[in-house]
């Protein structure tokens, strides 16, 4: 089957939409994707004719609300190769995700004074600040790898950096400002040698190109449905299940317990110990509609068209005088997301000419402030593209670009 | 659309032909703020010598919206009594605030009055502010209190990630 992207289009209707008298292009996928109506129309029935509480009821409503559910989780769990379906926590985000391994893998590994974290500088502000938290909390010492000028982890202190002393390592698998795909191959290893747990940010990656939890060898991984063409409100924490079992409870309440008495609670196995209170259900029949959608097109085929438009859009961009891109600048190794200042114009107001134009990106520091600061910027403008982009979107922010210029030339 | 409203000759000529900017000394309050949103950041002094600012100074990072708003403000009240002052920040704190509904006054907002236009795009008012709400934070520290009754933009202030 060859990859259509007209035919991929007409599945999205609010790719239909003008914006300030022009059709919307839409670049701001790496924020949050659009959803194909098999997406909305999944959720639409669920709530019309399915909707009951999970994992409680005996009656028909609830039966088929709990049957949806743990659907959406086999396919959630089939998608990235996990061993099954019981090593997919449903969350409400990746943030959360990651906060629930910094609590309950940090209360684990009994964290104290001389135990290091390792992060990196290319870090979305939700896979640093848990960890600044979590050292704050134990005593434990945070460190990070740095980024090179083009926009790569700069791994020449692996040995040094990952060491005896570090117990976990939180690494982004594909950067939401640079675009940049890591491979974390070295550091995973590294991490083995020492004992280390790996943590990997795939909130950018998995709605992107095919992940396999087996292949990538880590601990966990955290990634979010809005990013992947389903809705807000749900995330997913992967992890090893033995790990996961191992591990005490991060939120209290219903659903993750096994018993309770007023002298104390024992907790019920995973991912149920971890998905404390009703959780995000109509949601996650969202995410498995969206997963539906990913697999029938195939996640080569996605990766591919978004390798072809983010060729193109490198060739574009960096043919428009003035634009500096920070980042890789070839698409090996990156993803369709990329970041760029025009010479001498805020990226806040490169934004508004845009939009008025149609164009949408996202501008300022994308909640990466240290990804910024590392490039001497205090903000970014970043056009990120997805399943749906095609060139002659590219071909409009490029004319978009021209018009910033006249504004403020 | 109405760019044009937004982005007045008058705005485009402050940020590329800023008035009073960098900081200078000697000075007796300070404040750095910054938009959470966008990462924008501003520094201003001010001099409070007895009842007017005889210096106002303040450098930044940002986008046209906020820069101009800042050389606008140093046009609008520097050498001003304290009491003049504190009424052309009230007046522009709520044509900012105002929806585009409020009609300003030239002969108390002089320049101020192109960004009459910026109040129509919500996620801009708070660019437009950083400076004033900065402002309002150095006189405080230079013992003068400008504020008006609504002269609040609590998300121009905070910082967070």
């Amino acid at each position: 089957m060859t990859f259509d992207v007209a035919q991929v289009r007409a599945d999205f209707p609010i790719l239909t939409r003008e914006i300030n008298g022009h059709p919307l292009v839409y670049l701001d996928s790496a924020n949050t994707s659009q959803k194909p109506r098999q997406v909305i129309e999944a959720m639409r029935v669920h709530n019309e004719r399915h909707n009951g509480n999970v994992s409680r009821s005996v009656h028909t409503l609830g039966t088929e609300a709990t049957s949806a559910y743990e659907d959406a989780r086999a396919k959630v769990a089939a998608f990235i190769n996990a061993a099954t379906p019981d090593e997919i926590v449903f969350t409400k985000n990746s943030t959360e995700a990651i906060n629930l391994v910094a609590h309950s893998a940090g209360q684990h590994l009994r964290l104290q004074p001389g135990d290091e974290i390792v992060i990196s500088e290319m870090e979305h502000h939700s896979n640093i600040v848990p960890w600044q938290l979590l050292c704050e909390r134990t005593g434990a010492t945070l460190r990070w790898f740095g980024v090179t000028d083009d926009g790569r982890l700069d791994e020449s202190q692996l040995e040094t950096l990952v060491n005896e002393r570090t117990k976990l390592v939180s690494v982004v698998h594909m950067s939401n400002v640079l675009g940049t795909i890591n491979d974390v191959s070295r550091i995973v290893a590294r991490a083995r040698e020492v004992g280390a747990l790996v943590l990997l940010d795939c909130s950018q990656s998995v709605p992107h190109l095919p992940v396999d939890v087996r292949t990538l060898g880590a601990d966990f991984i955290a990634f979010t449905g809005h990013k992947m063409l389903g809705p807000t409100g749900i995330g997913v924490l992967w992890g090893r299940y033995s790990l996961l079992a191992e591990m005490p409870p991060f939120l209290a309440g219903g659903s993750m317990i096994e018993t309770v008495t007023m002298g104390g609670t024992t907790y019920a196995a995973p991912p149920a110990r971890f998905e404390a209170g009703t959780p995000p259900i109509a949601e996650a029949v969202g995410l498995g509609a969206a997963v539906d959608y990913l697999t029938g097109l195939g996640m080569e085929a996605v990766h591919q068209h978004e390798q072809d438009i983010t060729a193109y859009a490198l060739k574009t961009l960096l043919d428009v005088p003035g634009v500096r891109l920070f980042g890789p600048a070839t698409p090996e190794g990156r993803g369709g997301t990329l970041s760029f200042g025009v010479d001498g114009v805020h990226p806040h107001d490169v934004g508004q000419v845009l939009d008025a134009l149609g164009v949408e990106v996202r501008v300022g520091h994308h909640c990466a402030k240290p990804t910024c600061v590392r490039f001497g910027v205090p903000a970014m403008t970043r056009a990120s593209f997805y399943l749906y982009t095609t060139t002659d979107e590219i071909d409009d922010l490029a004319r978009g670009l021209d018009q910033v210029k006249k504004v403020f030339g | 659309m109405m760019l044009d409203g937004l982005y007045q000759e008058i705005i485009l000529d402050h940020y590329k032909h800023p008035h009073g900017r960098g900081l200078r000394d000697p000075f007796n309050g300070e404040a750095h703020h910054v938009n959470p949103t966008c990462g924008d950041e501003i520094t201003v002094r001010v001099t409070a010598a007895g009842s007017s600012f005889s210096d106002i100074s303040y450098d930044g990072l940002g986008c046209s919206i906020s820069q101009a708003s800042a050389s606008v403000l140093y046009e609008l009240l520097l050498n001003r009594s304290t009491a003049d002052a504190a009424g052309i920040h009230e007046a522009f704190v709520a044509l900012m605030q105002g929806r585009g509904q409020v009609e300003p006054d030239e002969d108390v907002l002089g320049d101020g009055i192109a960004f009459a236009g910026v109040a129509k795009f919500p996620a801009r008012v708070k660019c437009a502010l950083l400076p004033w709400m900065a402002f309002k934070d150095a006189a405080a520290r230079a013992g003068v209190d400008v504020s008006s009754t609504d002269a609040t933009a609590p998300e121009a202030s905070e910082v967070k990630a």
